[in-house]
């Protein structure tokens, strides 16, 4: 049944899929703002690889602090969440054959979040907020820096609640039958995540909001950190779950791939509502006043079972890629399929390369880091920055570039120029964040700190030397950003020449990246895949190998308890 | 397919290669669960999260009286070098931009139980080149059980962020 109202809806002609026009507004509205913040996260992003590296040592201290404030809540919030409120709106309305729930509720919601961006940016750039994304009490900000960050977190709230309001409507009149599509549950999860991440923001930036404009006293610096996490942390879970929402949808979209298992790929997305949260935890490993059960059992995020859903999908998105593929006639050995795979298509490249670099450089460093006693020898080390970027940027980010290279041509109906330099970017970008990822875990593994503006301690009465190695790696860190920045320069340059000056493709199919694929009926699935069996096999063996190694490392230092 | 519902009969347990991995992925999430609680009885390395509430005023007398009653007289760029005994308690004062006790001496193989605290916001205790770090928060009394067992010349960076002149705020300690 449908639910449209008269010109409310058009069908997509590549797809077949209904496409109600107010939530296509939204999502354009949303992705191309998000585009814009990704741009000053990206200029900030350069500015401070190349303070980074040592020897070319660009900002001075001041603005060093500033723009890496700048950096953090564009890209890790404002990026971000509206390129999830854009997603959300596209699972809740044309995967689910519905209209969008209210048009004056995303209204709100978008010049709530829209207001808010901007009010933090301006009080970044005023100079008296440089507190970091974090900023951890008792370093103070402007109120509008905080009463920004309410704004965008109750705009993003209203969002998601239009969101379920879809979901509702859907439900409700029975635009589809049976259990809602797999990327449409794995959206309502990051939702639901979403929700309390948000909440917790809210508990702390009021009280934080209030203290700045000197209504309330104080915050106690520990409970801060706390419940600021329940919010900084969790909200990276929203983005997990969305990423691999996009890993399931574009996996489909570019090659036909089906999961081979629905009940397991729904599973994991119920043990990330369920346990991921009390991951947060992680961020207080080394603090005082929580304890060793406490920290034990929150950071294992209840005995790892978050973990195991990850590990959970990063069988499940290859062995349905696999399972296709074989059906396809790519039978041969181990991995002809990977061989066959539409490697010139940048949506496909971006997501698969987004899952490589989350499990086996993200995944796997943010569990050992986050073991209770291994991050004695990591907390607050460039070793942290190292495996988020490897999360958010590598697998979170570079997902949702994939997903652009289909939401342009389909949702924005505009083609994108020079598709030559499609196809490499997601390479050049993945490359520049692995070479600035490693190094930054390698340089903080010979201690240097996160968050820093001189490792050489200019000016300080007792200095420090980091041994040649750190400086070494720094230099990567500065290489590895400037090519990663380079990559998204393209990305955003070829994504806004075809957002808005690209050959419109309305009345006909997209383009097509590759030449299409053969279709693959139901009955021709391979169901046993031995290739993305012997990919997670070699998973386990580096993340072993990593872990170990780790605890090793932390039998050598000093004693301490 | 995952963009549109699936079939009935989709809940169903897996199979094959599938079911082998969820089965090796969890007995492995097991392991380093229990990795954690083993290391705490039987490692050397641990963080308890020891604290107490204490004032910043309170924590600043402390030190400056721990600071007299350790001092060696012998000075090291200017600093006071304190040599507190073996076993004994030992104050550790963060505060924009710089540490009191600046230079503290230890001896090797000797426990003693450090408090870390701040005057103002939260700054790190990151000891360099061990690579060995903690939170320090205002208001707390955060008491790490240390032992140097090795011999050498360190140095304690602050690794959290805390104004302009964070990169200048570091402090030695010397194990002999």
């Amino acid at each position: 049944m449908t639910n449209f109202k008269e010109n409310e809806v058009r069908t997509c002609d590549t797809t077949g899929l209904p496409v109600c026009l107010n939530a296509q507004k939204f999502i354009k509205m949303n992705a191309v703002v998000a585009v814009v913040f990704l741009l000053i996260g990206a200029v900030a992003a350069i500015l401070l690889a190349l303070t980074r590296w040592p020897s070319v040592h660009l900002l001075p201290a001041d603005w060093f602090y500033r723009v890496l404030t700048l950096h953090g809540l564009n890209m890790l919030i404002f990026w971000i969440l509206f390129f999830e409120i854009a997603i959300l709106y596209f699972c809740g309305t044309t995967l689910l054959k519905s209209r969008l729930a209210s048009t004056k509720v995303a209204w709100v919601s978008f010049g709530l979040m829209l207001i808010g961006a901007i009010m933090v940016d301006v009080a970044i750039f005023q100079g008296n907020s440089d507190v970091l994304m974090t900023s951890y009490m008792p370093l103070k900000g402007s109120p509008a820096f905080y009463g920004g960050i309410i704004l965008v977190a109750v705009g993003t709230l209203v969002g998601v609640g239009n969101f379920f309001g879809c979901i509702y409507i859907a439900k409700r009149d029975k635009t589809y039958e049976g259990s809602m599509p797999l990327v449409v549950f794995g959206a309502v999860a990051a939702a639901i995540i979403a929700v309390g991440t948000l909440l917790h923001g809210a508990i702390v930036m009021i009280p934080t909001f209030l203290w700045s404009m000197g209504l309330i006293d104080t915050v106690d610096p520990g409970w801060y950190r706390l419940i600021w996490w329940a919010l900084g942390h969790s909200s990276q879970q929203v983005n997990v779950c969305a990423m691999v929402a996009v890993w399931y949808l574009i996996s489909y979209l570019a090659v036909g791939a089906k999961p081979l298992n629905e009940t397991v790929c729904r599973a994991a997305f119920v043990f990330y509502i369920l346990f991921i949260n009390i991951a947060s935890a992680h961020h207080l490993l080394v603090d005082p006043g929580v304890g060793a059960e406490w920290k034990i059992w929150n950071t294992s995020y209840a005995m790892y079972l978050a973990v195991l859903a990850s590990m959970i999908h990063g069988f499940t998105i290859p062995a349905g890629i696999e399972s296709v593929q074989r059906g396809r006639g790519f039978t041969q050995g181990l991995f002809t399929w990977v061989a066959k795979l539409p490697w010139k298509n940048p949506g496909f490249s971006a997501v698969f390369l987004s899952l490589v670099i989350f499990g086996f450089i993200g995944g796997i460093t943010g569990v050992t880091l986050g073991t209770q006693q291994i991050n004695i020898i990591a907390h607050n080390t460039l070793r942290i920055p190292g495996h988020f970027h490897a999360t958010v940027v590598g697998g979170t980010t570079l997902a949702f570039m994939g997903l652009a290279y289909y939401v342009v041509p389909l949702i924005f109906q505009k083609e994108y120029y020079a598709k030559a330099l499609c196809r490499i970017q997601p390479y050049l970008f993945a490359f520049g964040i692995v070479l600035m990822s490693v190094s930054m875990s390698f340089a903080g593994s010979y201690g240097v700190p996160r968050r820093h503006w001189d490792v050489e301690f200019t000016g300080a009465a007792l200095g420090h030397t980091f041994d040649a190695g750190a400086t070494f790696w720094l230099a990567g860190v500065g290489l590895g950003g400037t090519l990663a920045f380079l990559g998204m320069l393209l990305f955003i340059l070829l994504t806004v020449a075809a957002v808005f000056f690209g050959k419109s493709n309305a009345g006909s199919p997209m383009e097509a990246w590759t030449p299409p694929l053969a279709p693959v009926a139901d009955e021709d699935l391979e169901h046993k895949t031995p290739g993305a069996f012997a990919l997670v096999i070699l998973l386990l063996v580096c993340f072993m190998v990593y872990y170990f190694a780790n605890w090793k490392a932390l039998a050598d230092v000093w004693w301490v308890r | 397919m995952p963009i549109s519902p699936p079939p009935a009969g989709w809940f169903r347990a897996p199979e094959g290669y599938e079911r082998t991995w969820v089965g090796l992925a969890l007995v492995w999430c097991i392991i380093m669960f229990l990795a954690m609680p083993y290391w705490h009885f039987k490692g050397k390395q641990n963080s308890t999260g020891e604290a107490y509430k204490v004032t910043p005023e309170a924590f600043a007398e402390r030190t400056k009286r721990f600071i007299e009653q350790n001092k060696t007289g012998e000075k090291l760029n200017g600093f006071d070098v304190v040599a507190p005994a073996p076993g004994s308690d030992v104050y550790l004062l963060a505060k924009m931009w710089s540490y009191e006790p600046a230079v503290l001496k230890l001896k090797k193989d000797q426990q003693y139980r450090l408090h870390l605290s701040a005057l103002d916001l939260n700054h790190g205790f990151s000891l360099q080149p061990m690579n060995i770090n903690f939170h320090i928060l205002p208001g707390y009394d955060h008491v790490i059980t240390l032992t140097p067992t090795m011999a050498g010349e360190y140095t304690v960076v602050c690794n959290e962020f805390c104004g302009i002149g964070h990169h200048m705020m570091t402090s030695r300690i010397i194990v002999e």
